[in-house]
């Protein structure tokens, strides 16, 4: 959690049903790192996390709000988004 | 979910970093119709992307508020999936709709190279721009260890902002050997505001070691990184940290314009005086035509917008600087040129592709990108042989070249939308 | 002067790949070419499903014959091929539709191959995610879907551990008289020359009657157990059967992976493989009628391939009558990964003398002729 004069709120989200708490504006990612060490499972069940943080390494890809496949560092957290990821 | 609509305008500048800013800014003058798209939810591209905080550099701040005093249209939140008839297909996160252009404007931007290396797919390797992305998204690294690795004097940069935001940076590794960095120094000499910049990053990471003939040779973890290995100057050493930032050179973002049909020379889009490329409509500036860094990128992105609406004379005037600026960025491609230990770090079983998991065994068994692509299916992941394709043809000196559409992934309903224009059979 | 070789192939597509391994199990020797690498035609572009069709007494006994062969073959299959039974259901959407599907049924039923009508519920019950309601449906068990290019990939492998020889990045530029003229210049003898070209056989064999069929395919990202059996529409052959005017027909293919694999397209003209964004989109469009979900799904890739096709949709397999020295194995269409495999055998036979498992003749290339003759 950043606790600099800059910060513009928190926000909760949820994380495979856990409620995270994040600085208002943080991506989908950020939030996923806040609350467990992986993004996603590969498909030999490896644990990832992003690699590129721009849009291109699709390692971030999670499940919010029932859409799968979202690229969680492209999008920003809204209040009460709902977040599914591998465990 | 609203589909199907269609817009135009003269000229459509797609990337909204540096060189798609001064681009659309520039063209906006001639009191054309411009508009600029980007696919982040502000525009910035990576050098420029806004953090949370809102702060922004001098140049930043400079081009920001001339874009916001123009005339140009930003669209933003929005990826370009196809273009074909001189139409751009473009999708946000919930629509997808067309965009006629008279004249277009790439500036896509680039990408981090990741070398694969045993452990680079643990949790928190992640890349040095990429690193800085997630903490301008609110990642926090306070009290965090961090080893930078790569080359270039970007790492400067980016081991300076972390440190800013609290981060331990252990320790810069550069690749280079110091006699080709001293050596660059002396060019450097002809750029004063380059020195200051690099003197004020060093100075701010000051409790940093920076190496040099040093680079990681593997990613310790179980979970998440835990340590990383280095190659000090022959000597192998562990050092325990949280996070590994690597930036081994960019990579151009050139999949829309080969879809374009425009020449590559090279991995770069091939573009003339006036960032023209061999497709009339269509111009290129910035990073897709030669790395070369901020400025570069601007003053081709001004030529371009010139160009691009008949001012040839005003771009014309720009090709002084221009010129100094590509030596610079000539100097710098020599300098820190990748050394060919980076080839061999990766090991049989270290992956290449990891959007389908395919080893370095695997895929080097064939000799081509199509045929290890098919065989192995590395590179048919999301990633579109993004991170994988470049990794090959560092790796192998493959050819990767793509050009099919869609050039992001894109949901099905939105390649199922196809212009009136296509039944009209025109063009 | 007797030749070095029994056996030269050309073209490592499946069907190549498949006689190399037939011959060379056979104690033949073997060479094979290809211009690129192996599986880089339409092999490499198809959909891999494995399939018993019903279209003519003589597709169905050669799509039988080899999808028996890939049964027994299955278990020594490596996973890369991801041989999966997931079985076909054949969807009627109205009543008209359902009455094929019972006479489908009656079909496969007499011939021994295993099928169920499925009523409405019973269809939606086996694939949730269809498009409400469906009339109902034939599932065929016995179909399965592979990856073919790890197929190829594996045949070859196994016909050079016999013995064969197999040489990439060599064109042949001629095919005859019992030998082989590569682009390099070298000259290859074999008492046999098998053209396995596909799309390029016509070049090596003049004025057969092999024309490219362009299809596009989409594949999805992963959505595991989205849709569970291949799903084709009735009117699938309506449109394979067309001769001339661009098509599309409902044909959607769960992969092993979880990615979703959909088709189908056919258009005829020049070799153009620029994906057509207008057939993408028709074809798309026909695949939201049946399920819907597939709107929101995330496409990876598209792309393009040529399937070889003959006038009758009946492949080349057997001497040709212009060289003595040649045997076709081509013009498979949208069947090649499936009959691959009873092509081989078609051609040991022949090649060897012992009777085929199925009769020959409704493949031989100067069938043609005999048509001609009794038209």
């Amino acid at each position: 959690m950043r606790s600099d004069a800059a910060t513009t709120g928190v926000i909760t989200v949820r994380v495979n049903q856990r409620p995270v708490r994040i600085v208002n504006g943080a991506s989908v990612a950020v939030a996923v790192l806040a609350a467990q060490s992986a993004c996603r499972i590969s498909v030999t069940g490896e644990n990832r996390a992003p690699l590129c943080g721009m849009g291109t390494c699709f390692e971030c890809r999670v499940t919010i709000d029932g859409k799968a496949h979202q690229r969680g560092c492209q999008i920003t957290c809204i209040e009460g988004m709902e977040i599914r990821c591998d465990e | 979910m609203s589909n199907g609509s269609a817009t135009s305008a003269d000229v459509a500048v797609i990337g909204g970093g540096p060189a798609g800013i001064a681009g659309a800014v520039t063209a906006a003058e001639s009191e054309r119709d411009v508009v600029l798209i980007d696919d982040n939810a502000k525009p910035g591209g990576q050098i420029w992307r806004r953090s949370i905080e809102n702060q922004n550099s001098q140049h930043a701040a400079f081009w920001f508020e001339r874009l916001a005093k123009s005339r140009v249209r930003v669209v933003s939140g929005s990826r370009v999936i196809h273009a074909e008839r001189g139409e751009l297909q473009v999708e946000t996160d919930d629509s997808i709709s067309r965009l006629r252009f008279e004249k277009l404007i790439l500036a896509t931007g680039a990408r981090e190279l990741f070398l694969p290396f045993p452990g680079w797919t643990l949790p928190n390797v992640v890349g040095s721009g990429g690193l800085q992305a997630l903490v301008k998204s609110g990642l926090d690294v306070a009290k965090k260890r961090v080893v930078v690795a790569g080359t270039g004097p970007l790492l400067l940069a980016v081991a300076a902002y972390l440190c800013a935001h609290g981060a331990e940076v252990v320790c810069i590794c550069e690749q280079a050997p110091m006699s080709t960095l001293t050596n660059f120094a002396g060019t450097m000499l002809r750029f004063p505001a380059k020195i200051s910049e690099a003197v004020k990053l060093r100075l701010a990471s000051r409790k940093t070691s920076y190496l040099t003939n040093a680079w990681p040779v593997a990613a310790i973890g179980g979970e998440r990184l835990e340590s990383v290995r280095i190659s000090d100057n022959g000597r192998l050493r562990e050092i325990p940290c949280d996070y590994l930032a690597c930036g081994f050179h960019l990579v151009p973002n050139t999949e829309l314009a080969q879809l374009l049909g425009c020449q590559l020379s090279d991995e770069f889009v091939a573009t003339d005086d006036y960032q023209q490329t061999s497709m009339g409509k269509v111009y290129c500036a910035g990073e897709p035509t030669g790395i070369g860094g901020m400025e570069l990128s601007i003053l081709e992105g001004r030529i371009a917008g010139h160009a691009a609406t008949n001012k040839k004379d005003e771009a014309s005037r720009l090709f002084t600087e221009r010129a100094r600026y590509r030596k610079l960025a000539l100097a710098m491609e020599k300098t820190f040129r990748l050394r060919h230990e980076l080839k061999e770090l990766a090991s049989e079983d270290t992956l290449v592709c990891r959007c389908e998991d395919v080893t370095l065994g695997r895929v080097r068994k064939h000799t081509s990108w199509k045929a290890a692509k098919l065989h192995t299916r590395c590179g048919m992941g999301p990633c579109q042989g993004r991170v994988c394709g470049a990794a090959a043809r560092f790796l192998f000196g493959w050819n990767v070249a793509a050009s099919r559409p869609p050039v992001f992934p894109a949901r099905c309903s939105s390649l199922a939308e196809v212009s009136s224009q296509v039944h009209g059979g025109s063009q | 002067m007797k030749s070095s070789l029994d056996v030269l192939i050309a073209g490592a597509g499946i069907v190549g790949a498949a006689c190399a391994l037939e011959l060379a199990r056979a104690k033949m020797r073997v060479a094979i070419v290809d211009r690129s690498f192996p599986a880089s035609g339409a092999t490499g572009a198809s959909m891999g499903h494995i399939v018993a069709m019903d279209d003519s007494e003589a597709q169905f006994a050669l799509t039988r014959y080899s999808q028996v062969l890939w049964h027994e073959l299955r278990d020594a299959l490596p996973s890369t091929i991801e041989f999966d039974r997931c079985g076909t259901i054949w969807l009627a959407c109205d009543d008209e539709e359902l009455a094929e599907a019972r006479r489908k049924h009656a079909y496969y039923r007499e011939r021994g191959v295993a099928a169920e009508i499925l009523d409405s519920a019973a269809v939606h019950d086996a694939e949730p995610n269809l498009k409400t309601p469906m009339a109902g449906g034939l599932l065929v068990e016995g179909d399965a879907v592979v990856y073919p290019p790890a197929a190829t990939a594996y045949f070859l492998e196994r016909a050079a551990a016999l013995g064969a020889t197999v040489i990439l990045d060599r064109s042949v530029r001629k095919l005859g008289g019992s030998q082989a003229l590569l682009d390099d210049g070298t000259v290859i003898s074999a008492d046999k020359l098998i053209n396995a070209a596909g799309c390029c056989a016509p070049e090596l064999a003049e004025g057969i009657q092999v024309k490219p069929r362009k299809g596009h395919l989409v594949i999805t990202d992963r959505y595991p157990g989205m849709i569970r059996h291949q799903l084709v529409e009735l009117g699938y052959l309506k449109s394979a059967h067309s001769v001339t005017a661009d098509s599309v027909a409902f044909n959607l293919q769960p992969r092993k992976t979880g990615q979703i694999l959909i088709g189908s397209s056919r258009q005829y003209g020049a070799m153009d493989e620029r994906v057509d964004t207008e057939m993408v989109s028709r074809m798309l469009h026909r695949a939201f009628e049946f399920v819907p979900k597939l709107e929101s799904l995330s496409a990876i890739r598209v792309w393009t391939g040529f399937r070889p096709a003959t006038p009758d949709s009946l492949p080349l397999i057997g001497p040709w009558e212009k060289d003595p020295s040649v045997l076709l194995a081509t013009g498979h269409e949208g069947l090649g990964i499936t009959t691959s495999l009873a092509t081989a055998k078609l051609i040991r036979a022949h090649i060897d003398g012992s009777e085929p498992a199925i009769p020959l003749a409704p493949y031989l290339p100067s069938r043609h002729i005999l048509a001609e003759i009794h038209a």
